[in-house]
């Protein structure tokens, strides 16, 4: 699994972090979504998942 | 108006916001049987007479929350505005972030957003917890009955937003009073004083901090704003007053109803008590069971949309219901029912979707979640000192609450 962000449409809203901390953070200078991890274990798959379903713009999508 | 017969199923709009009979905390029960029937519906707002599209569905609410053709532009002739504000003002002065559209609100919102982060909320929660112990050791050494909304609901926020924003301790009186003027029913003039009062004290504190800056927020924003934007320093106080406006009544209600509703379910609560560590969950749920910010969400289509099947014209008002939305069993089963173990919980829409998803969520989050698990545990006895329909709820608010909780252990 690869995590794709689009750093351009994150509005900092911080949703991924809590729901996926291994997996996501956020830049201290603009609070936007930082990746932490860009192919997370298979056992992440569905934590991932449901941060790609709260973040409110649709800043993140998984491939394959 | 003769094309609005084509998309208007109905030759009445219904009057909004729908009745809420039976149990104060539950939804208008009419939500449910729009959202089956006519989940894109037509309303009249009571406050002003403006039609609008009112959505019900968890999915169309969110699409219509993050599609670029709605404005939230509240001077637009077709917003459904729902709260008095001088007509004669409307368009001529600057809005607030929550009716910027990009790339102002973008340029606006992003100054704020490092302020607000799940990592420097982290930092907060010691202070927090802190704070909630002092608030309840007061309640302790008073002793039973106390009013839960001046002595928990009140306090926690007032403080934990006059540290953050940075007010100095001889200006503290002032802000808690402007804080609580903003929940309770004050007179014109107390109001204006109060605001008046507030925009100098802001206004030094900007002059203050440009010049000997500090670890607190405006000393953040102004350092941000020299690097990176060009905001007036009246744009940075204005993002600090529409931070306060935004986030402080609603988190007052938030702690109100949270423990009304914790109260009312006590094998709920037992539950809580025994999963401190679940507590994050555990607010997600409780934020969505009562999504006490229902309809204040709202938008002017910028364009002809196609929203759940219904053609919404360009300049119509459409309403999101965030209560009915979050009471969609398409994906929440049971959804009238208080789980908080329940995994679907995080999805709950109760701070908005989109670009101008609440700002303050994850701070909101950590206070609810240290006063809710430090109150069940400190009172394990806490119990309920008046009948529910006795409660003074507030009446036709837009961010449901209560004026007072009586509690006793
Ligand atoms: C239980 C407490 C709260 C609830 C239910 C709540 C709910 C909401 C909702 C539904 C919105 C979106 C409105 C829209 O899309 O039109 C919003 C926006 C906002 N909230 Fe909150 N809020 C709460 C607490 C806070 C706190 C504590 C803060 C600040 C520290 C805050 C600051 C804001 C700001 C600045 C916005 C506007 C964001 C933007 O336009 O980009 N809120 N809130
Ligand atoms: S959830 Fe979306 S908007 Fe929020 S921080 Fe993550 S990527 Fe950005």
């Amino acid at each position: 699994m690869r995590v794709i962000v689009d750093r351009e449409r994150c509005v900092a809203a911080g949703s991924c972090v809590i729901t996926s901390p291994a997996v996501f953070d956020q830049n201290d200078e603009d609070g936007k979504v930082v990746l932490l991890i860009g192919t997370p274990d298979e056992k992440l798959r569905e934590e991932v998942l449901e941060s790609v379903n709260v973040c409110p713009v649709a800043a993140l999508s998984v491939a394959d | 108006m003769s094309d609005l017969v084509d998309t208007c199923p109905h030759a009445q709009p219904r009057p909004f916001p729908l009745e809420r009979t039976g149990c104060p905390l539950d939804p208008a029960p009419e939500y449910a049987v729009l959202r089956e029937t006519e989940p894109v519906s037509r309303v009249k707002l009571k406050f002003n007479g403006r039609e609008a599209w009112l959505l019900t569905r968890y999915e169309d609410v969110r699409q219509m929350l993050v599609d670029p053709r709605f404005s939230s532009n509240m001077a637009d002739p077709g917003y459904p505005l729902q709260f008095a504000f001088p007509m004669e003002l409307l368009g001529k002065v600057k809005p607030a972030l929550l009716h910027m559209d990009p790339p102002e609100h973008t340029a606006h919102r992003m100054m704020l957003m490092p302020e607000l982060s799940v990592k420097r909320v982290e930092a907060m929660r010691p202070r927090t917890q802190e704070i909630v112990d002092e608030c309840i050791d007061a309640m302790l050494s008073h002793g039973g009955p106390v009013d839960l909304v001046s002595m928990l609901s009140m306090p926690v926020p007032s403080i934990g937003m006059c540290e953050l924003v940075g007010v100095p301790q001889e200006s503290a009186d002032l802000f808690h009073r402007w804080v609580t003027l903003l929940v309770t029913q004050g007179s014109a003039e107390e109001h204006a004083s109060a605001n008046a009062e507030v925009e100098m004290l802001l206004h030094q504190l900007i002059a203050d901090r440009q010049k000997n800056p500090g670890d607190d927020l405006i000393s953040s924003l102004l350092k941000r704003n020299a690097t990176e934007n060009e905001l007036e320093p009246a744009d940075i106080s204005a993002l600090v007053r529409a931070m306060i406006a935004a986030g402080h009544e609603s988190t007052v209600n938030g702690i109100s109803v949270g423990a009304l509703v914790l109260l009312q379910h006590p094998e709920q609560a037992d539950w809580l008590r025994a999963h401190p560590e679940l507590s994050g969950q555990a607010v997600d749920e409780l934020s969505r069971y009562s999504s006490i910010s229902d309809h204040g969400t709202v938008r002017v289509a910028l364009e002809d949309v196609e929203i759940g099947g219904r053609l919404i014209r360009a300049g119509e008002g459409v309403i999101c219901s965030l209560s009915a939305s979050n009471h969609d069993p398409a994906v929440f089963k049971d959804p009238n029912t208080l789980d908080l173990t329940r995994r679907e919980a995080r999805h709950n829409v109760a701070f908005g979707f989109g670009r101008h998803q609440c700002a303050g969520q994850m701070l909101v989050r950590m206070q609810l979640e240290v006063v809710f698990t430090t109150l069940l545990r400190r009172i394990p006895g806490l119990r309920l000192d008046a009948a529910l329909d006795e409660l003074p709820f507030k009446a036709n608010a837009l961010i449901d609450g209560l004026h007072e909780l009586p509690v006793t252990w």
